[in-house]
């Protein structure tokens, strides 16, 4: 029950980005070599301690057991370069000359090799292949190294380093690092690298054979609660020192497991969320334009592209003249394609669809006319292929709250889509734009008799709708291709969240986006995205056949034909 | 249900309402046989409401209705309450418009409505001088090739009785004949009334106090989605209630 | 009595059209393999497919008039029946193909020897013998037809709301065919075909064979639409289309004649698909694409809505100029089409005919009013 609760109030706080578990998802695979020499070998590097060359040497013996003990005194050296040197062994890049037995560290390069010397990770320049003899590592070599090398992390200055290699011991659970993992533990003074290595120490003495440290480590591994503390956690069920601990492995595991339900549950829903923040962006600004003049545009879709478009124009320009303000380059987008996709808009309403009031159907071809014109026009200038947009800093990146991964640009779009409904909302609701605009929606004719003018009332609220696209285009250039055939895909979804949602009713069409959106996120696994796709436009077209005015509809006899 | 017995259309309680909006109020009322009966009200009493609850269009929220006193119709949808002979006119003309004057009327004959004899039908003899004598009876001879679209705001009024009468109901349902009609055309119209009451029942939905005067006959007055009063055109208009409800309160 | 039948469903006009195509359906064959290819007179095999192909789009362009000029109802999904006709007779040809595939499997066409199938689904039987996939040809898409139409008339979703389910009934269906376990040859749909009843594709006599079968199909269709749009039931139709709740209270069951229209149109355009596929050797998902139903509306708009001669004359000149744009201007064709939507709508609501009509004074009956619709009081 309490885990319910828990995970509702996590739920409720999705809005609100917490931050506080940085912990980035972990790399369980060592640094690639090349990396770790260069980069670290300007600011890392010291002194080299006087034994470390002797010992390295070493390394040429042949004895494995002799090599174990070498390598476990390089590692106590604490040198900045044991690191280095040991992962380059580890991967078999550790090579000594041929000719006079000069250790170094090779990366291959295309045809040649890069060589760096092992002492100070600086360059060597190049050499052809066979000058030099791999010196040779063997699998128990291997495990020894990978220890040693966790150990070494675990006392890394560096924060992350260290959470990294505690979560590398995590995920290797050797019983073996127990004493490491115990002395780094004390040294420890960041609360969340304990907890980490906390993590890693169980992991480890659940892999052991004391039935004491398993029944501990089994508390631990459960308060974890993650998939791969659930995977230790099954084994254990198995390989458990006595009864007792298979038994209370299982409990944990039967605990982990519902619990990691729920999260899965609300992953989904997250990733429905997300779906239903784009419908939501592209659906509203139809159902502005459908709801006050009854036509579809069917050149809404481009509205959104041209959005993009302008976003990707906007960032070259800053791209080549200011490039600090990159990170900024969204906003400088959102009121210019609020501008140029509504005054389209404006022009469209203006010189073509004024023409056609009375005839929907012709203003649905006339609107696809323009659409095609739109997006044909788009090509000449920007060519048929995708655009690179990027994205801004704080769009990038995910973080991880309990259980769920949430990506950044995603959260940040599900905030935007509810900023752009609640604008919408207090446009119409407060402003006297937004009373004539209801006015001409509930009665035409009496409006324009009261003396609005309801041809600049509808020349607008096309503006309105087309810019609304327009920013919506800015934000899903974010998560999508750019390219002209962008607004299409977008058309026929949008057109079934503002029916299903009820035609006119903006919460109408947030409630239909967020359904839709959570529904196929649900559907999607249990029969594939594409068939989800199929069942979810039919099980609408079902729906517009039994409530033909969707969720919210407005009754009475003035929307009755 | 034995109260229905013998009329030809029977309200019972029948309440309608919209968003909570009460267009009708258990509205109850009974018109006999060849009866000719005059409903007024003001705007928004629910005149257009009860026309749509009776020909299938509205479905009541509670209430009877009874046709011919033993044929429920809120159970029916329009075609079907249509083919047992209730004939519907809107407040304004809705003819074919693309459609000539004989073509109108020969979609409105009685015959089968089901779609294969319909697609294989074609006029007999007989039709064919009903048809003639419906264009008499309205009018329209002289415009029988003309199409709907170019007849006067007054002919297609006229039309559209005819494609009534051709529906041969037993109840008409006439909402607003009058409506924008010159005063010749007015009085015409009455006369033509009153000639169709003679062999069916007729209601008349009207705002026109002067017409409902002319037609002479029993007046219902609707206020609220419900009856007000009911008797002669003098009785009511000498109602105090009515008087209200007509010149403010 | 026949003859006053026939009398009433065909006027001046329709003779001169029908006599027009049947004096097409003898001069292309003759251009083509009578005349020797030197003669000035020599018409190429090129264009005899291309004009078959145009007089396909003119049959699905005629379905598309009779549902949208006569009974209202603006289809956006009407490539999907074309498509479906088309996908039986693809399967019809797949079978012909038999072990002269590139993996040589007897029964099963080579795209599910790929997906390692081992035996012929269901479905697939029975397309090899020509009468059974000539009868799915009609079936098929007019059991879709019927299915859909029975729920969106009887709910009575009408307008745009209509016009945009049948855009998501197509587009969900170019989804599912797009799929590979669908068994309709996914991405690549079904090509390759060799023969038809025996007759090799590939010669120009087949070829003429199909241009003919196509004329004469077009000719059929015409006479049928003629027939019912002049019968009583045609009548009612437009009635529906001009003033829907008028002819609901005259006691015609409105979803009962649209279902019945929408089902015959939709039966015609599956012709239409099976007649192209033979002729272009393909069939594929794109085919279901909404951008197509869409295009094959502003054929009817451009030749004239609600006139039957119209959108096969619309279906023809546009489809022509699409050919020679895309082979000469390649990127103007879509600003052209665009504007042509625009500029038809708007300068030319009764298409080609209608401005003949205007200029020979000819007021001409059954055409839809391009004034607003009356709308029946409350």
């Amino acid at each position: 029950m309490q885990r319910l609760i828990t995970f509702f109030t996590c739920l409720f706080f999705l809005t609100v980005p917490v931050m506080s578990a940085k912990a980035q998802p972990v790399s369980n695979e060592p640094a690639p070599n090349g990396e770790a020499t260069t980069n670290g070998a300007a600011s890392e590097l010291s002194a080299p301690k006087q034994e470390l060359p002797a010992l390295v040497e070493e390394l040429k013996g042949k004895s494995t057991t002799k090599k174990i003990e070498t390598i476990r005194a390089i590692a106590a050296t604490k040198s900045m370069r044991a690191g280095p040197i040991l992962e380059a062994y580890l991967n078999g890049k550790l090579f000594k000359k041929k000719t006079d037995g000069t250790i170094v560290i090779i990366q291959k390069d295309g045809q040649g090799l890069l060589l760096s010397d092992p002492y100070s990770g600086k360059s060597l320049g190049t050499s052809p292949k066979n000058k030099y003899k791999k010196i040779r590592v063997n699998n128990r070599l291997r495990g020894v190294i990978r220890s040693v090398l966790g150990s070494l992390q675990l006392r890394h200055p560096d924060r992350l380093k260290r959470l990294t290699a505690a979560a590398a011991m995590f995920k290797s659970h050797n019983p073996k690092s127990i004493p490491f993992l115990r002395s780094a533990l004390k040294a420890e003074t960041d609360e969340d690298v304990k907890k980490r290595m906390r993590e890693a120490l169980a992991a480890a003495q659940l892999s052991g054979t004391n039935a004491q440290a398993q029944m501990l480590a089994i508390k631990v591994l459960e308060n974890r609660g993650d998939k791969p503390a659930l995977t230790l956690l099954q084994s254990a069920t198995r390989q458990g020192a006595s009864a007792e601990v298979k038994e209370r492995a299982e409990t944990a595991v039967r605990r982990i497991e519902k619990t990691l339900a729920y999260w899965e549950i609300g992953q989904t829903i997250f990733y429905g969320l997300s779906l239903g923040s784009v419908l939501l962006l592209a659906a509203i600004g139809l159902d502005i334009t459908f709801g006050v003049m009854g036509v579809i545009n069917m050149a809404h879709g481009e509205m959104i592209m041209i959005g993009a478009y302008t976003t990707f124009v906007v960032q070259e320009v800053i791209r080549t003249t200011a490039p600090a303000l990159f990170d900024i380059s969204l906003l400088i987008a959102l009121p210019l394609a609020f501008m140029i996709a509504g005054s389209i808009g404006v022009a469209m309403e203006r010189g073509i669809i004024r023409f056609l009031y009375g005839r929907p159907l012709e203003t649905l071809l006339a609107t696809w006319g323009i659409s095609l014109v739109l997006q044909q026009a788009v090509r000449s200038i920007f060519g048929p292929t995708n655009q690179e947009v990027g994205n801004p800093s704080w769009m990038s990146g995910s973080f991880e709250l309990g259980q769920l991964v949430i990506t950044n640009n995603r959260l940040w779009i599900m905030l935007f889509a509810l900023a752009v409904l609640f604008a919408l909302m207090a446009v119409l609701k407060y402003t006297s734009f937004g009373l004539r605009m209801r006015a001409v929606t509930q009665n035409r004719s009496m409006a324009g008799s009261m003396g609005i003018r309801t041809g600049w009332v509808d020349a607008l609220t096309f503006g309105l709708g087309s810019g609304v696209a327009g920013i919506a285009g800015v934000a899903l250039s974010q998560i999508d291709n750019v390219s002209p055939n962008l607004g299409q895909a977008y058309i026929v979804d949008s057109f079934m969240v503002v029916v299903f949602g009820g035609v006119g009713n903006l919460w109408g069409t947030l409630v239909g986006a967020v359904t839709l959106g959570v529904f196929n996120k649900f559907l999607e696994p249990a029969v594939g995205a594409v068939l989800g796709k199929i069942l979810v436009l039919v099980l609408i077209i079902l729906f517009i056949q039994k409530r033909p005015r969707g969720l919210f509809a407005q009754k009475g006899r003035t929307v009755e034909q | 249900m034995e109260l229905a017995h013998g009329s030809i259309l029977y309200l019972d309680g029948v309440t309608v309402s919209f968003d909570g909006f009460r267009a009708l109020n258990e509205l109850s009322f009974i018109v006999e046989p060849g009866e000719m009966r005059a409903i007024i009200g003001p705007n928004g009493a629910g005149k257009t409401t009860m026309m749509d609850v009776i020909t299938g269009k509205t479905t009541p929220d509670h209430g009877e209705i009874y046709f011919n006193g033993e044929i429920d119709l809120t159970k029916l949808d329009e075609a079907a309450i249509a083919q047992l002979g209730i004939g519907r006119k809107f407040q304004k003309p809705t003819v074919f418009e693309s459609q000539s004057v004989f073509d109108n009327l020969e979609l409105a004959l009685k015959d089968d409505r089901r779609v294969l004899p319909v697609l294989f039908s074609s006029l007999s003899q007989k039709q064919n001088e009903r048809i003639d004598e419906l264009l008499d009876t309205i009018r329209l001879t002289a415009q029988r090739h003309e199409l709907a679209a170019n007849l006067s705001h007054g002919q297609k009024q006229w039309l559209e009785i005819g494609m009534l009468l051709a529906q041969e109901p037993k109840l008409l349902l006439v909402d607003e004949p009058a409506a924008g009609m010159t005063d010749a055309e007015t009085a015409e119209t009455a006369i033509l009334l009153k000639e169709i009451a003679k062999t069916k029942a007729v209601v008349v939905v009207e705002h026109d106090m002067v017409f409902v005067r002319d037609l002479d006959v029993k007046v219902s007055v609707l206020h609220e989605g419900s009856i007000l009063a009911e008797g002669n055109m003098d009785e009511v208009s000498n109602d105090e209630r009515v008087i209200e409800v007509y010149l403010g309160r | 009595m026949r003859n006053s039948f026939l009398i009433k469903t065909l006027d001046k006009n329709s003779v001169l059209f029908l006599t027009i195509l049947a004096i097409i359906a003898v001069l292309v064959p003759v251009a083509n393999l009578v005349v020797p290819p030197e003669s000035p007179f020599h018409l190429s095999t090129y264009w005899v497919v291309l004009l078959g192909k145009y007089l396909c789009y003119a049959l699905l362009a005629l379905a598309v008039d009779l549902v949208w000029g006569f009974a209202g109802i603006l289809t956006l999904g009407h490539g999907a029946f074309f498509a479906l006709g088309g996908y039986a007779m693809g399967m019809y040809l797949m079978r012909q193909i038999g072990a002269r595939g590139v993996y040589g499997n007897p029964d099963l066409p080579d795209f599910m020897v790929f997906l390692n199938w081992s035996e012929l689904p269901w479905f697939w039987r029975g397309f090899d013998m020509f009468p059974f996939a000539m009868l799915m040809v009609l079936f098929v898409p007019g059991l879709l037809a019927f299915a859909f139409g029975w729920f969106a008339f009887r709910s009575r979703v009408t307008g745009v709301y209509l016009s945009i389910i049948t855009q998501a009934l197509t587009y969900a269906l170019m989804l599912a065919f797009f799929r590979n376990n669908m068994g309709f040859g996914g991405n690549n749909g079904l090509t390759d075909f060799k023969d038809i009843l025996g007759f090799n594709l590939q010669s120009d006599a087949t070829r003429s064979g199909l241009f003919v079968a196509t004329v004469i199909a077009l000719m059929l269709a015409f006479i049928l639409s003629r027939a019912i749009i002049k019968s009583r039931f045609g009548k009612v139709l437009i009635g529906v289309r001009d003033a829907e709740s008028r002819t609901r209270f005259l006691g015609y069951r409105v979803e009962n004649y649209k279902l019945f229209v929408w089902t015959v149109s939709a039966m015609i355009a599956g012709v239409a698909g099976a007649l192209y596929v033979p002729q272009v050797g393909i069939i594929n998902p794109s085919e279901f694409a909404p951008a197509n139903s869409i295009e094959t509306v502003i054929w009817v708009a451009v030749g004239g809505r609600g006139t039957l001669i119209g959108p096969v004359i619309g279906a023809v000149l546009v489809n022509f100029a699409k050919t020679w744009f895309t082979g000469v201007l390649p990127e103007v064709w879509l600003f052209a089409l665009g504007a042509l939507f625009i500029f038809t709508t708007i300068f030319l609501p009764k298409g080609i005919l209608g401005l003949l009509a205007k200029k020979n004074k000819k007021p001409k009956p059954a055409k839809p009013s391009d004034k607003p619709q009356p709308q029946p009081a409350e």
